[in-house]
């Protein structure tokens, strides 16, 4: 299967006269996985923001495949294949950690369709695969809203699994975890982009290290900045706006 | 996948209604019987009913949606005209005016004819049909405006009060054609049994209480569903919900639509069993009571509901029976207490003692 490219060009997003996205333009190819760096305020959040539906750029073509994404509302662009974890880690306390998974897995989305869902055994053995690869096959049956932090991320992650998306845009998903758990992410990020493109925005730069992909910096709501790890760490404009402090 | 059942709820739900399903036999017992009930006590209980059919209707909406309409007194007191225009239809010419087909107040406002929209509401079906569609297709209408445009919480209560309210004046209306602040009333038969009479209030009673057990039943099956689930999700974090790819605002419509006839239907059975439907029933105020009896059950559980409409209102009609004007500060001060002491009801609090 030929997956869509994700293609943005010359976006710009305005709040008040102030520039979060300033003329950014980023491809993100198919299968590929893209980790996104940049100082606070950057845009990183504005841009998956944009991407998602969820804020509507000023100026600028955002396009999935031959999707355009700036027409199309939050829903929409989820169905098409774009999935994402939040920056703050959203999942539903209401809810047991398996009717989380439960509510993301990839089932038709319509009221009829909901109300007279049954779970089979195929999706049953999909949640539970998941469950184990995050690690939360004991606490299936908990309520959300005691999980811990590190366990939240992950539920949210295996939530992103459970939709099965073309496109994966991750925001920090790793902020206050620990070493080792920082760990366990980069490698399920890994074994997850396989045929699917990602985006991770990461402040941790061992974590970007970790990924071992190509790597963009963002500054002021553009690009400072593409290229290896090494490259970018090496990059004098790069140092100075961003490593260096 | 059943994580949280609770199987005392489900009895103590049946037998509850079980227990209701006496009130009619007991009234059938000679006067002299100690377990006789009087009639006064079969129309209350089968007012409560009625108005646990509300509470329910409520709670789908607010307690797992998270939407709060607090004009739900109106798709009630719709269902409550339907009702009343049907029964009307069927007084015939035995009105004091004696007129055929005209009901007394348009003969007195001097209608030439009765009104198109008067049409088919002699047929009982039809006016059944009606209590359920108008409800559902008001709720259809503002909710899909509101929804649509994302308006949520404080904004969605005003909008729902200052819908029951602009109905209450139009209702007020002569002109309209709904008998104007007089309402309708001086009802004869349903079905072809005279009203007022203990077989009409048993049967009247019985209907409700079917009624009641069949709302619980489909309430249950679609909370229990994963459409139920969605709507939990949607009253935690809505725009979340959106990103999974769920339209949202079809959701919110479906609950909202359902709430609401199931509302009218309410409305349809409580007519028959007081007698009389007059604008009264728009006021803004019921639809606030409305919604404290499900805070005061416990908002989010089924049973909650229907313990709030029966205790909160047990509790009004015991008390305005000797001191009717201290019951609006009663009912404020209740809900304030709920609200910071009891967040989860009396619901909660049973559960917190069950440990
Ligand atoms: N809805 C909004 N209204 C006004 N300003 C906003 C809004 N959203 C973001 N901004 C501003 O846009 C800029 C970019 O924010 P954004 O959240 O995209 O940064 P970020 O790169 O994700 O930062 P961080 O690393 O702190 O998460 C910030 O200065 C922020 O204050
Ligand atoms: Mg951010």
């Amino acid at each position: 299967m030929k997956g869509n490219s994700l293609y943005l060009d010359g976006v710009s997003v305005v709040f008040d006269g102030f520039r979060a996205l300033n003329n950014l333009s980023l491809i993100v190819e198919p299968g590929e996985m893209r980790a996104v760096i940049g100082p606070n305020g950057a845009g990183k959040t504005t841009m998956m923001d944009v991407i998602t539906g969820k804020t509507r750029p000023t100026a600028g073509t955002v396009r999935f495949g031959d999707h355009d994404l700036t027409r199309m509302d939050e829903a929409s662009i989820a169905n098409l294949g774009i999935g994402r974890k939040f920056q703050k880690p959203t999942v539903f306390d209401a809810l047991t950690v398996f009717e989380n998974l439960e509510l993301a897995l990839k089932a038709p989305r319509g009221t009829l369709a909901a109300l007279h869902w049954r779970l089979g055994t195929e999706a049953h053995e999909k949640i539970d695969e998941t469950l184990s690869e995050i690690g939360l096959t004991a606490g299936a049956q908990d309520l959300a809203g005691i999980l811990s932090h590190g366990q939240r991320q992950w539920l949210e992650i295996g939530m992103l699994l459970m939709q099965d998306p073309q496109l994966l845009l991750v925001d920090e998903p790793v902020a206050g975890m620990t070493d080792q758990e920082t760990e366990h992410t980069a490698a399920l990020l890994r074994r997850i982009a396989g045929t699917r493109s990602v985006v991770v925005v990461e402040h941790d730069l061992e974590f970007v290290r970790a990924l071992g992909r190509k790597v963009t910096v963002l500054h002021e709501g553009t690009v400072l900045s593409e290229g290896p790890i090494d490259q970018v760490q090496g990059d004098p404009r790069v140092i100075e706006v961003y490593l260096g402090r | 996948m059943a994580p949280r059942r609770r199987p005392y709820t489900t009895a103590a739900l049946g037998a509850a209604l079980l227990l209701l399903a006496l009130v009619p036999v007991l009234n059938g017992l000679p006067d002299t019987h100690a377990l006789h009930v009087s009639d006064f006590i079969v129309s209350i209980v089968g007012k409560w009913i009625c108005y646990a059919i509300l509470a329910l209707a409520i709670d789908i909406a607010w307690g797992y949606a998270g939407i709060l309409s607090l004009g739900h007194g109106a798709f009630f007191a719709l269902g409550g005209y339907a009702m009343g225009m049907h029964l009307m239809r069927r007084i015939g010419d035995r009105g004091v005016y004696g007129h055929p087909v005209l009901p007394d107040f348009m003969v007195f406002l001097g209608y030439p004819e009765l009104p198109w929209y008067w049409l088919g509401f002699d047929n009982f079906p039809f006016a059944m049909a009606m209590a359920l569609l108008v409800p559902g297709a008001l709720a259809g209408l503002v909710g899909w405006l509101a929804f649509r445009s994302r308006i949520t919480g404080v904004y969605f209560s005003i909008i729902t009060q200052a819908m029951t309210y602009a109905l209450m004046l139009a209702f007020f209306r002569n002109d309209m054609g709904f008998g104007g602040n007089n309402g309708f009333t001086d009802f004869k038969d349903l079905l072809g049994v005279p009203l007022n009479t203990r077989a009409a209030r048993a049967g009247l009673f019985y209907a409700a209480l079917v009624s009641l057990a069949l709302c619980l039943l489909i309430c249950a099956y679609v909370v229990k569903s994963k459409l139920g689930r969605v709507l939990v999700a949607v009253r935690d974090a809505e725009s979340r919900v959106r990103f999974l790819g769920y339209n949202v605002t079809s959701y919110k419509l479906f609950v909202f639509v359902l709430s609401a006839m199931i509302s009218g239907l309410a409305g349809a059975l409580y007519v028959p069993l007081v007698g009389i439907i007059n604008p009264g029933e728009f006021s803004p105020g019921n639809s606030i009571e409305a919604v404290i009896w499900v805070a005061v059950g416990g908002r989010g559980t089924l049973g909650g509901a229907l313990l709030g409409a029966f205790s909160v209102n047990a509790v009004k009609t015991w008390l305005t029976s000797f001191a009717p004007d201290f019951w609006p500060f009663v009912l404020g001060g209740l809900f304030v207490a709920v609200t910071l002491f009891l967040p989860k009801g009396l619901v909660g609090l049973l559960r917190r003692r069950g440990g």
